[in-house]
């Protein structure tokens, strides 16, 4: 995987955050810069107003549960979010994630960041450093085959490098 | 040691003669289904910069069932362009306007036991009652499979979930689920599949299986299975499908991660209050909360048996007063089949406004969305804070035969004390 740290500001959840709150169904008919103005609006109403690009979200269990909508995670990536870090995921939201591009991290331990924390991830090394805390954090590491996917930007890249190797 | 359904059901569509739970597995897909909402909008990009080819159409399913009937320009021009681009890739399996994807699925044989289902919807795991491995998969992922024929898996654990004895008169497969959930939690089946079983569920119609099956997703399953029988292959000979899939079971000697057991005769109806699919209470805990709507539909709960359980209930009487009642058959043809019986008129009689075959006012995108302030009873999946219209409503999901009850008192109510 290429190296590169992540660098970020935490935007807190917690658990079971829905897809329903993530991206609620009633935008979903607009354009993916419209439907990212309303992101995490059933938690958070203000978060895509106070997001910044590189920005990460910080969830504890199950998040993403319900909807298939990729939706989801495409309103968190457009609204500049690098990374999503939760205790675990639902799994369709996870694949989701990965197959835009958007990195997941599984962290057992992500409850010990707070809000507002500066973070440094190293996706290589699946390693959190809650830089504000001075605490690093073990993430699940990436399988090999999800590594490759994510350096290809995601599935399209994937599939579209696999054509060119068959 | 023995396989499980999915280990079998992922072995014959990877070309294995074994696999095991935790195995990555490259799938061939049997039945791909797109909806209008999550379909070819979304993803015709990621299929373009893929060939923009699909490469075995005769596999792929395109359904419009989210926003149909159309409550604005921007759902109806969606609509439109999904009609139109299901012709220009050649697709012949185009519905529009039948019911829930789901439903018409399984209505025109593509939910066959033993085979792989993924559609763009999470419910898809609903196949799971034909003993079909259906799993609800991403957009960009479905352009993958529309032009590879095949997708990666990790082959589930298993759960089993066994449930023995006779269910009390005015206790349905909504219950069954419900209790299951409740119990399992909502990510208490992540990643795994549940494998329901059990008298209880062998004598299940087929109606009522589909319920169980459509929720699993609730509790975060990948799959929801109940093994054919001849009560699936009589569902899918009435429906005109002569094609029977693969006769897959679980072997007596699998490996269950999980193994749970429900006795049903002691199962009373179920409640699951705002805003969590697993908030599971008996109807004793919280009857008595007042009723603004009572929602009767979706690919969980508007099918023949549903309709029958809340006429039975509804038939002569009339709605509480404050109190709407919408009725969303499942499909069309259960519409018909409907008002044939003469249950369309029995509940209209009752106050009911009978609609469209839809998605519509489940998730909350037309056809009865709820207000500030309002609580709604519903015999669909989701009651997350503000699936069905505002975020200042509360759902509470429920059987057809509570929804019956709750809507002529106005107020939850226990169907037991309804039924005759």
């Amino acid at each position: 995987m290429e190296k590169k740290k992540l660098c970020g500001k935490a935007h807190k959840f917690g658990d079971h955050i829905n897809t329903d709150l993530i991206s609620p169904a009633q935008y979903m008919e607009m354009s993916y810069r419209d439907i990212a103005a309303h992101a995490m609006e059933g938690v958070d109403k203000d978060f895509s107003a106070k997001v910044q690009p590189g920005d990460m979200v910080v969830a504890g269990k199950n998040f993403g549960s319900g909807s298939s909508r990729e939706t989801a995670p495409i309103a968190l990536k457009e609204c500049g979010v690098s990374v999503v870090i939760a205790e675990f995921f639902a799994r369709i939201f996870y694949r989701n994630c990965l197959n835009i591009g958007l990195p997941a991290l599984v962290c057992e331990q992500a409850y010990l960041i707070h809000d507002g924390d500066e973070l440094q991830v190293d996706l290589q090394r699946g390693v959190v450093l809650d830089v504000t805390q001075g605490l690093e954090l073990v993430c699940d590491a990436l399988p090999p085959h999800i590594v490759e996917l994510l350096d290809c930007g995601g599935l399209m890249g994937y599939l579209k490098k696999k054509a060119k190797e068959d | 040691m023995g396989q499980t359904m999915s280990e079998k059901i992922l072995a014959r569509c990877s070309c294995q003669t074994s696999v095991k739970a935790g195995d990555i597995v490259m799938a061939q897909v049997d039945c791909a289904m797109m909806d209008d909402i999550l379909g070819p909008r979304i993803l015709d990009d990621a299929l373009s910069q893929l060939g923009g080819k699909i490469k075995q159409p005769e596999k792929a399913v395109v359904i419009c069932d989210h926003y149909v009937p159309a409550a604005t320009i921007l759902q109806a021009n969606i609509v439109s362009y999904t009609r139109k681009w299901a012709r220009d890739h050649g697709v012949d399996n185009y519905f529009e306007g039948l019911g829930p994807c789901h439903q018409v699925l399984a209505e025109h044989g593509f939910s066959l036991p033993g085979t792989l289902q993924v559609g763009t919807d999470s419910h898809t795991c609903t196949a799971g009652a034909f003993g079909c491995f259906g799993t609800g998969i991403g957009s960009s992922e479905m352009a993958g499979v529309l032009a590879t024929g095949e997708i990666w898996l990790r082959v589930p654990e298993s759960i089993r979930v066994c449930w023995t004895g006779s269910l009390s008169p005015a206790v349905m497969a909504k219950d069954i689920i419900l209790k299951t959930i409740g119990v399992l939690g909502h990510a208490g089946a992540t990643y795994k599949t549940l494998e329901f079983c059990g008298d209880t569920i062998e004598r299940l119609p087929m109606d009522e299986r589909m319920c169980i099956a459509n929720m699993g997703v609730e509790s975060g399953a990948k799959a929801a299975l109940i093994a054919a029988d001849e009560t699936t292959y009589r569902y899918l000979r009435e429906h005109g499908c002569q094609a029977k899939g693969y006769a897959l079971r679980s072997d007596d000697d699998c490996a269950y991660a999980q193994s749970l057991d429900f006795d049903a005769g002691e199962l009373p109806p179920q409640v699951a209050c705002p805003h969590e699919v697993d908030n599971v209470h008996p109807i004793d805990e919280v009857k008595g909360v007042p009723i603004h709507q009572a929602y009767l539909g979706s690919c969980t709960g508007g099918r023949l048996h549903d309709l029958e359980a809340a006429a039975g209930i509804l038939r002569g009487k009339k709605v509480a007063a404050g109190c709407r009642l919408l009725v969303s058959p499942s499909s069309k043809a259960i519409w018909d089949e409907a008002e044939k019986r003469g249950l369309l008129a029995d509940l209209s009689e009752a106050g009911a406004v009978i609609l469209a075959p839809t998605c519509g006012a489940c998730l909350g995108v037309h056809s009865g969305l709820l207000a500030d302030g309002e609580n709604c009873v519903s015999t669909t999946n989701r009651n997350f804070k503000g699936r069905m219209g505002s975020k200042d409503a509360f759902v509470y999901l429920a059987s057809p035969a509570t929804l019956a009850a709750s809507a002529l008192e106005g107020r939850l109510a226990d169907p037991r004390e309804h039924c005759h």
